[in-house]
């Protein structure tokens, strides 16, 4: 069994903004493209080219349907809203991954916060990953090995590679800006600003994990059919539906007087 | 902690950086490819780089693996067996040149026989410089096919259109509205402007069929049935009449509003405009109410009125007209619900949110400015409402014309060119009248010369039609004929067909280049499989007696070449991306770039690859072609690169607009440089000129902006547009259909030119939808391109692949209902066309008459080095199947062309369908094919992958 520091220095974490993620997959990528020769063993593909791929990825988007409560009515079809779900390891203050952990492999930093895997302590025996609520880990079956998110711990402190570069390989590339990282255990960093401005929550807060990772929800909505109530009426009273309305309007717009029938020579 | 392991945390990424141009899509964003012991590390996306500014999507990451791809191709190939059958022989470069030669250099006595078609080619203003020197009239990239209403309605409207031409003011805007889109048209730009956007607190509306990707973070999501957009853009122009939300000030400036239209029923001059002696259009001066020229200074033109011009007809400003014609209560947001699927209260709601952004949140830059009549501006005065809009609008058969509804809705509101809307990206706004027009054969007795002017053009009326005296066409794939009268990108989808059917004319050779047109790049791939494959029983022959290809990578076209020649990646080759072809820049700066080889071509124990571009060079100087040998005959160009630094255009005007001039110091124009692609290595592979900032806005009429043009070389004098809200060049066409101009179109398109050439935008039913029984077809089937994919590239990577390894049948839950489907239930897909037995998953969020799915994930397997059990090969499909390159038989004999009638645009989303459960299940999609034997070399792919396990600690 291992134990988790009794408080961390930092919390470092990830802030997903759903209501920006537009599931493109680019962060699935980069974060399997970074870790795959970075810390630890690389991330395997078995059969890549074959009848049933499958690889070890540290960061999934999972996109499901719902159809929110009250939320607007498109009358021709269900309503019914695409959510892009981004995961990875929370990095939980009590992460059980760690406690459970038969061999002291999984561990917590104390500096950071950020849950890594000792690879050399590890045997694959898999019962972090049993462990986890949210499915963040996964066994490279090449490697007998469990791996994780790392948070890029082998980018962020990394002084071989620019400053502004020492953020994770997912936060750099995300397009759309979708993802942030930062010390979510100072309530004035960028990132706690944002979890409070937004309302960022805890993924499922009932399993008592206490992850640092946080989710923005989608902004509240309303109807365009809203927008007609805010005076778009037609300001000339006559003849608003036809021309002859329209031409005196321009007319009067510009100053020349209403007699919008002239004919003129060249 | 002492516990805690002690980590290195400095590893550095790897030996070097090398930064070039990404190609993963049609994107081009800048990249750093990390290098360790000679292997590609990393790649991320360029900080400095003007598209991306760092970030990269999930292709660009995944270039590793298409990199180090199995399904490259190792050496030039000459097929042995039959084609498809996948038997051929490794040939080496010069046996391979050889062979190209000697089918092509008979053709220089009858060039018509060669069809040079480059799919999606990144180097067309080279391409298309060989064609021409070649003297082929049958030469064109893929924007037939793909999006060419959009650029094509943009162009003839405001000089410009979306994504390469110009892009919303993402920093400003404050309304987004968003209609289809293939999602690399274009990627990065978009999912950062929408970041952008969310950050910033502006609304953003899709209309959309599908509510995935970009849609699902809509605020507002208007479900359209497909083809139908154009009612509702024409619905949101009549709100804007009605509700006298119309910037006047600005349609008197800058478009043809004001402008004079004849009103001379049966004459020639029906609908034109009114000139004076000089050509001039006029306009009445709402002064002295007297027809003036419109460039006259000092008059302020008026946009009502009635005038009688010296030859007794009347003329009155273009802006009444379309006030009487969208007014009409057929345009109404209650008269369009119905059809489109939206409720009036909904299309209501979104013109007055439209009308109140664009004029009460009105943005000004304190900033200076003169327009081309000299008049000073103390300020920029922006209307912050903007759209986008691509395939989904496009590829329909009413697609011109919704496009220009498009742009002439941007351009009443006045947010074009404006800050908060849309901003053109130089070298555009370009007038019509600043392309050139279409050109063929100058002289078909005069063989072995290259033609006169580009192939591609602007045609301003049924004059610069290519066609012969006797109405044949002179192109293969029909474009400029009547059939296709604006087709400025030309038709690739018919090449094949017209080629196999002899129709107009037969050809000898097929050259293709990164198009794969034997899979889902053509509509009726079964059908076009055949023609490839289909003999002339006479001769024995095939029908299409050479094709060479040239591809990077095992594509299911390969198979069906006589000739391969054998492409690199995109980290092995050097490219520019030039103003001269499809530009990069950015609203307020001028850009281009380059590839560069950043691993070097090498297949071990083969023969190896090149360049495509280098290659035609080559195949350019053994055949003498003009421009590529000197007057002994020698080569000019020693390859792509040294053509890239040496060939002119124009005086001073070359490939490349950066670090020109001996001391690489002149930009835009200047003499040759032999640093210059070293200097744009170490520029991070592009070049970026910022535009002063009296010129970024009002680009059309701007005159710090049309002299920094000139400078720049974009053109030789100002070259200003007036956007054209009614379209002369479009009348002068439907004139001729109602046999009142010269040349007339054939009797069997007289009514459809007649019907669809309306000098407004109008809204007229897809083909397809009108040629077939709605009651036996009822539903909409559409395709939409993967943010993960890109084309049929993408399926062959080994990480891409895990993120979409089938394409289900996405199906409405009311569609599922009434045919007792559910999740991983098979059904049969029919159209008028064909049948297809595909997977279903049911989905909600969509329009209840569309069904969709992912584009090009289905393969044929065997192809791109897949197993053949692949669930690519097994349970992907393509909708290609359903769709024909032609229409229903109407009876009369005659081939149709399932395109738009105005560009000959390819009408994929007009696709009309029906699906009944499979009761038998399932477990391979149909209809399926035999697995092809992948060309040459087939070593075994690996079983298992640990890409960088060796750099692990």
């Amino acid at each position: 069994m291992t134990t988790l520091p009794q408080s961390t220095d930092k919390k470092l974490g990830l802030v997903i903004d759903l209501d920006t993620c537009v599931g493109c997959h680019a962060c699935v990528i980069a974060c399997k493209e970074w870790n795959t020769g970075g810390y630890g063993s690389a991330l395997s593909d078995q059969q890549p080219y074959g009848a049933e791929p499958e690889g070890s990825f540290l960061n999934r988007i999972h996109t499901f349907e719902i159809v929110p409560e009250g939320g607007e009515v498109i009358d021709q079809s269900a309503d019914s809203r695409v959510v892009h779900f981004p995961k990875s390891c929370l990095h939980c203050e009590d992460a059980p991954c760690v406690t459970v952990c038969p061999t002291g492999a999984s561990y917590k930093r104390a500096e950071d916060g950020i849950v890594l895997v000792d690879e050399d302590k590890c045997m694959g025996c898999g019962l972090c990953a049993w462990s986890c609520a949210y499915g963040a880990r996964e066994m490279d079956i090449s490697a007998g090995i469990m791996k994780k998110c790392t948070l890029c711990v082998d980018r962020i402190y990394n002084e071989t590679i620019p400053e502004v570069d020492r953020i994770p390989s997912c936060v750099r590339t995300c397009p759309a800006g979708a993802r942030h990282f930062g010390d979510l255990g100072d309530p004035q960093s960028d990132v706690s600003i944002l979890v409070a401005e937004r309302g960022g929550f805890d993924l499922m807060p009932e399993q008592g994990n206490k992850p640092t990772n946080k989710y923005l929800p989608p902004r509240e909505r309303k109807p365009l059919s809203d927008a007609v109530n805010t005076g778009f009426e037609a300001a000339n009273s006559d003849n608003v539906g036809d021309a002859t309305g329209f031409f005196g309007w321009i007319d009067k717009t510009l100053s020349k007087g209403s007699n919008n029938s002239k004919v003129g020579e060249e | 902690m002492s516990a805690e392991p002690i980590l290195n945390l400095d590893e550095p990424v790897g030996d070097e950086v090398r930064q070039t141009t990404c190609y993963m899509c049609a994107c081009r964003c800048g990249i750093n490819v990390h290098m360790r012991d000679g292997k590609v590390r990393y790649i991320e996306g360029n900080r400095d780089h003007p598209i991306n500014k760092g970030i990269l999507c999930a292709k660009g990451s995944a270039g590793i693996m298409q990199h180090y791809s199995p399904a490259r191709l190792k050496a030039p190939m000459l097929r042995t067996g039959p084609r498809g059958s996948g038997e051929y022989k490794e040939i080496t470069w010069e046996e391979a040149m050889e062979k190209a030669v000697s089918w092509l250099k008979p053709l220089r006595e009858k060039p018509k026989k060669l069809a040079f078609f480059t799919g999606r080619d990144q180097s067309q203003s080279f391409t298309s410089l060989w064609a021409k020197q070649f003297g082929t009239p049958n030469y064109a990239a893929h924007g037939g096919f793909c999006s060419v209403n959009m650029a094509a309605a943009g162009i003839y409207t405001i000089g410009g259109a979306f994504w390469e031409f110009g892009s919303p003011d993402w920093d400003r805007t404050k309304l987004f509205v968003m209609f289809g889109v293939a999602e690399d048209h274009d990627s990065n730009p978009i999912k950062a402007g929408l970041g952008k956007i969310k950050k910033n607190g502006a609304r953003f509306v899709s209309v959309n069929p599908i509510r995935t990707g970009y849609s699902a973070i809509a605020d507002d999501w208007l479900g359209i049935r497909p083809g139908t957009d154009g009612l509702l853009i024409m619905s949101l122009i009549h709100e804007l009449f009605k509700n006298r939300k119309i910037d006047l000030d600005y349609l008197i400036r800058y478009s043809n509003a004001p402008w004079l239209v004849i009103n001379a029923p049966d004459t020639e001059n029906h609908g034109l405009f009114a000139r004076d002696k000089d050509g001039n259009e006029l306009v009445i001066d709402s002064k002295t109410g007297k027809t003036v020229s419109r460039h006259k200074k000092g008059v302020t033109a008026a946009l009502t009125g009635k005038i009688k011009l010296k030859d007794g007809a009347s003329a009155r400003p273009a802006l009444e007209l379309m006030a009487e014609e969208y007014l009409k209560e057929e345009h109404s947001p209650d008269a369009v619900a119905e059809t489109t699927g939206i409720d009036a209260k909904t299309i209501k709601g979104l013109a007055a949110e439209i009308a109140r952004v664009a004029f009460e949140e009105e943005i000004v830059i304190e900033q200076p400015w003169t327009d081309m009549k000299g008049e000073k501006h103390d300020r920029f005065i922006g209307r912050p409402v903007s759209f986008h809009a691509m395939r989904g609008i496009s590829a329909h058969s009413n697609g011109f014309q919704t496009c220009r509804a498009l742009h002439v809705l941007q351009v009443l509101i006045g947010s074009v060119d404006v800050p908060g809307g849309f901003r053109n990206k130089p070298p555009y706004p370009k007038p019509v009248s600043a392309h050139p027009r279409p050109h063929t054969l100058m002289h078909p007795f005069l063989p072995g010369q290259p033609l006169a002017g580009p192939h591609l053009g602007y045609p301003t009326g049924p004059e610069d039609l290519l066609q012969d005296v006797d109405g044949v066409a002179c192109r293969i794939d029909k474009a400029f004929t009547w059939e296709a009268p604006m087709a400025v990108h030309g038709q690739m989808h018919m090449v094949i067909a017209n080629a196999h059917a002899g129709d107009p004319y037969k050809i000898d050779t097929l050259f293709l280049y990164m198009a794969n047109m034997a899979w889902n790049s053509s509509m009726n791939t079964r059908g076009t499989i055949e023609m490839l494959e289909d003999k002339d029983p006479e001769t024995g022959e095939y029908k299409i007696p050479h094709i060479i290809y040239s591809d990077a990578y095992s594509s299911e076209m390969v198979a069906y070449a006589d000739l391969i020649l054998p492409d690199t990646t995109y980290l092995e080759r050097y490219d520019c991306i030039s103003l001269l072809d499809r530009p990069i820049s950015e609203p307020d700066a001028v850009c281009d770039s380059i590839r560069w080889p950043v691993v070097e071509p090498e297949r071990e124990g083969h023969e190896g690859v090149r360049g495509f571009q280098s290659v035609l060079l080559d195949l350019g100087v053994r055949l003498k072609l003009e421009e590529f040998v000197d007057l002994d005959g020698k080569a000019i160009y020693k390859d792509y690169a040294d053509y890239m630094i040496n060939h002119l255009r124009r005086p001073g005007v070359g490939p490349l607009a950066g670090f020109r001039g001996k001391d690489g110091k002149s930009e835009g124009r200047g003499d040759p440089n032999p640093d210059q692609i070293e200097a744009y290595k170490k520029n991070g592979s592009f070049w970026k000129k910022k535009i002063p900032m009296e010129a970024q806005f009002f680009k059309h009429a701007n005159k710090a902006y049309q002299d920094f043009a000139v400078e720049m070389g974009f053109f030789d004098e100002p070259s200003p547009v007036v956007f054209q809200l009614y379209s002369e060049e479009m009348q002068k066409f439907r004139l001729a259909g109602m046999g009142l101009r010269e040349p007339q179109p054939p009797e069997h398109l007289r009514q459809q030119v007649t019907d669809c050439f309306t000098p407004l935008p109008s809204w007229y039913e897809p083909f397809e939808e009108a040629g077939v029984d709605n009651s036996e077809y009822p539903l909409h089937a559409l395709t939409q391109r993967p943010m993960a994919m890109y084309h049929s590239w993408g399926s062959q990577n080994a990480w891409l692949r895990q993120i979409h390894t089938k394409n289900p049948l996405y199906v409405p839950g009311a569609v599922c209902d009434e045919h007792d489907l559910k999740d991983g239930d098979w059904a049969w897909v029919s159209s008028w066309h064909g049948k297809i037995k595909v997977e279903i998953a049911r989905m909600d969020a969509v329009n209840n008459k569309t069904l969709w799915t992912w584009n090009a994930i289905g393969k044929r397997g065997g192809a791109w080095a897949l197993d053949a059990k692949a669930p690519e090969a097994t349970k992907g499909f393509l909708l290609n199947h359903l769709i024909s390159e032609l229409l229903p038989p109407k009876g009369d004999g005659r081939r149709w062309s399932n395109s738009d009638p105005i560009t000959g645009q390819a009408s994929w989303f007009d696709l009309r369908i029906k699906i009944e459960k499979a009761e038998e299940g399932g477990t391979v999609s149909e209809p399926h094919f035999k697995p092809q034997k992948r060309p040459g070399d087939n070593e075994k792919t690996p079983i298992v992958l640990r890409f960088g396990q060796e750099w692990t600690k």
